[in-house]
């Protein structure tokens, strides 16, 4: 417990797991090839960078684009629209249901009951109000995201301390300016981070949208090579997703520390 | 000016009574100390001039007038914890009370505006002594350092009543010291009133001119919240002699 790597070390001990299971596969891979040269559900690492040449760097025969950027392109387009509008609406209404009684009142408990309700269930509904095109597919991470930002926004404006506002106001704060100059700072570090947290769930609704209906997208592609048991596509998109989902967290979570020092002061890290 | 008036005032929540039959004119300029036991309704007693609080009888009138039942700026207010803003830096917190008062839409302020409202904050800090501290943020500073820069926040919108909620009751007995040699001058110059609800007698004795003490007189021992807090004794403590003028508040002596 009170043994702490240093900061080498540190970086050594994380590469190791990475590593490990670098070397299972690549066994794996070996031995399943050895038995069954015409195996495909480990392809050597070869084979799938071979695979991932083609896609990122060579024209596809028939429609002459790039399909690894354009599955990324398309796929990321989505996420942060949905993801955007997700955020904008939690910290609107979060923060109006949290700050004002009256709202909370109004809003509290239908926010509670819409958070509850499966997104996927209501994907079919979807696809039928708003088409088959780009519009369900940003819907459906919004109904999935945003009730909870909401919920979140709220409960962190509730935690707020109830002198802060007291004391605002007698500094002369209206209720707008109090939204703005005290609750508003400081709810957007929780933002963010629940925002980081909420990337998971926000691929997941993507993906599964992109594998129901779409003709791009990186959800889409791995739902169509599923068919011909594409392993050398499959791994290398997948280990991608998690590459971007990876990123996008570690710039939220770079950006909130940047921009709001005084809710990391007390945090070692 | 800023003279506070209580006029027969009763606090109840539902059958709990908290306080009852409260008189008192708290004349403009006094340095008042609140003390009593817990739960005698001290920090009642101050929500009601803070205005978070309505009586549910009688009234409490600031210069002859009532005033409207929520926090504005002419009540100041610094609490035991949470009075200033985290996301602020010192500097930031004492210029957001001018940000508030001049910018309605926006709350920040730029430019010359900007230049001259910083002065004045820069005079608040000084005033409390944090002047090297100006870029820190609270939750870099000490307790004691926080409280005063909570004192300074809470006098550069210039209150007419600054409200002190038991405000160095977490602090060690050396910084209290310090603060007692900071508050007193600072209430000298700005004349202004002051409340102060302590649970600490020497400093509710070393630093106020009028010291009211609110406890409950009557107990009923199977409903103990059928009877409220009155003001026990009242005090006036500018005047010379070992022992200060020493009196029951008449209405509370006939009726108590």
């Amino acid at each position: 417990m009170n043994i702490a790597p240093a900061r080498g070390s540190r970086i050594l001990l994380a590469a190791i797991p990475f590593f490990l299971i670098v070397m299972v596969y690549i066994v794996g891979s070996a031995e399943r090839r050895a038995a069954n040269p015409e195996d495909k559900l480990l392809p050597p690492i070869s084979e799938m960078a071979d695979t991932t040449k083609r896609l990122a760097l060579e024209p596809d025969r028939r429609s002459g684009d790039y399909v690894l950027w354009t599955d990324t392109a398309a796929s990321l387009q989505r996420l942060l629209r949905g993801l955007g509008i997700s955020t904008l609406v939690g910290l609107g209404f979060g923060l109006t249901v949290g700050l004002l009684p009256i709202a909370g009142a109004s809003f509290g408990t239908i926010v509670a009951v819409i958070s509850m309700i499966p997104p996927m269930a209501v994907l079919p509904i979807l696809f039928i109000v708003f088409g088959l095109g780009e519009l369900s597919k940003v819907m459906l991470i919004i109904i999935g995201v945003a009730p909870c930002l909401v919920r979140d926004m709220s409960i962190e404006v509730q935690n707020l301390p109830r002198e802060q506002m007291i004391k605002a106001q007698t500094l002369g704060a209206s209720t707008w300016q109090v939204a703005i100059r005290v609750v508003l700072p400081q709810i957007m570090p929780r933002l963010i981070k629940s925002v980081r947290l909420m990337l998971g769930p926000a691929f997941l609704f993507l993906i599964s949208a992109e594998a129901i209906a779409a003709d791009v997208g990186l959800g889409y592609r791995i739902f169509l090579v599923r068919r011909y048991l594409a392993m050398d596509v499959i791994l290398p998109y997948v280990a991608w997703i998690t590459l971007l989902a990876f990123i996008l967290d570690l710039l939220l979570g770079l950006f909130a520390r940047k921009t709001f020092p005084w809710a990391y002061v007390e945090e070692p890290r | 000016m800023s003279a506070l008036s209580f006029r027969n005032v009763w606090v109840e929540y539902g059958s709990q009574i908290v306080l009852e039959r409260i008189n008192i004119e708290i004349a403009s300029g006094t340095f008042l100390s609140v003390v009593g036991p817990s739960g005698a309704g001290k920090s009642t007693f101050l929500r009601l001039i803070l205005g978070q609080e309505r009586p549910s009888q009688g009234a409490v009138l600031l210069d002859g007038e009532p005033f409207p039942a929520e926090p504005g700026p002419d009540r100041g207010i610094v609490f035991q914890r949470y009075s200033v803003f985290p996301h602020l830096s010192v500097l930031g917190n004492v210029l957001v009370g001018y940000e508030f008062e001049q910018r309605p839409l926006t709350a920040r302020l730029f430019g010359a505006a900007r230049r001259h409202a910083i002065e004045k904050s820069q005079a608040m800090i000084e005033s409390v002594g944090l002047a090297e501290h100006r870029d820190k943020y609270p939750s870099e500073l000490s307790g004691g350092m926080q409280q005063r820069l909570a004192i300074a926040q809470a006098l550069a919108r210039r209150p007419r009543v600054l409200l002190l909620d038991e405000p160095f009751g977490a602090l060690d007995p050396g910084t209290r010291t310090q603060m007692h040699a900071l508050i007193k001058p600072l209430w000298r110059d700005l004349k202004m009133t002051i409340v102060m609800v302590t649970h600490d007698i020497r400093e509710a004795f070393g630093l106020a001119t009028r010291l009211i003490a609110l406890d409950r007189v009557r107990r009923d021992p199977q409903a103990q919240e059928r009877y409220g807090a009155k003001i026990t004794y009242d005090l006036d403590l500018t005047r010379d002699g070992a022992v200060p003028v020493l009196g029951f508040l008449k209405t509370s002596a006939e009726t108590g």
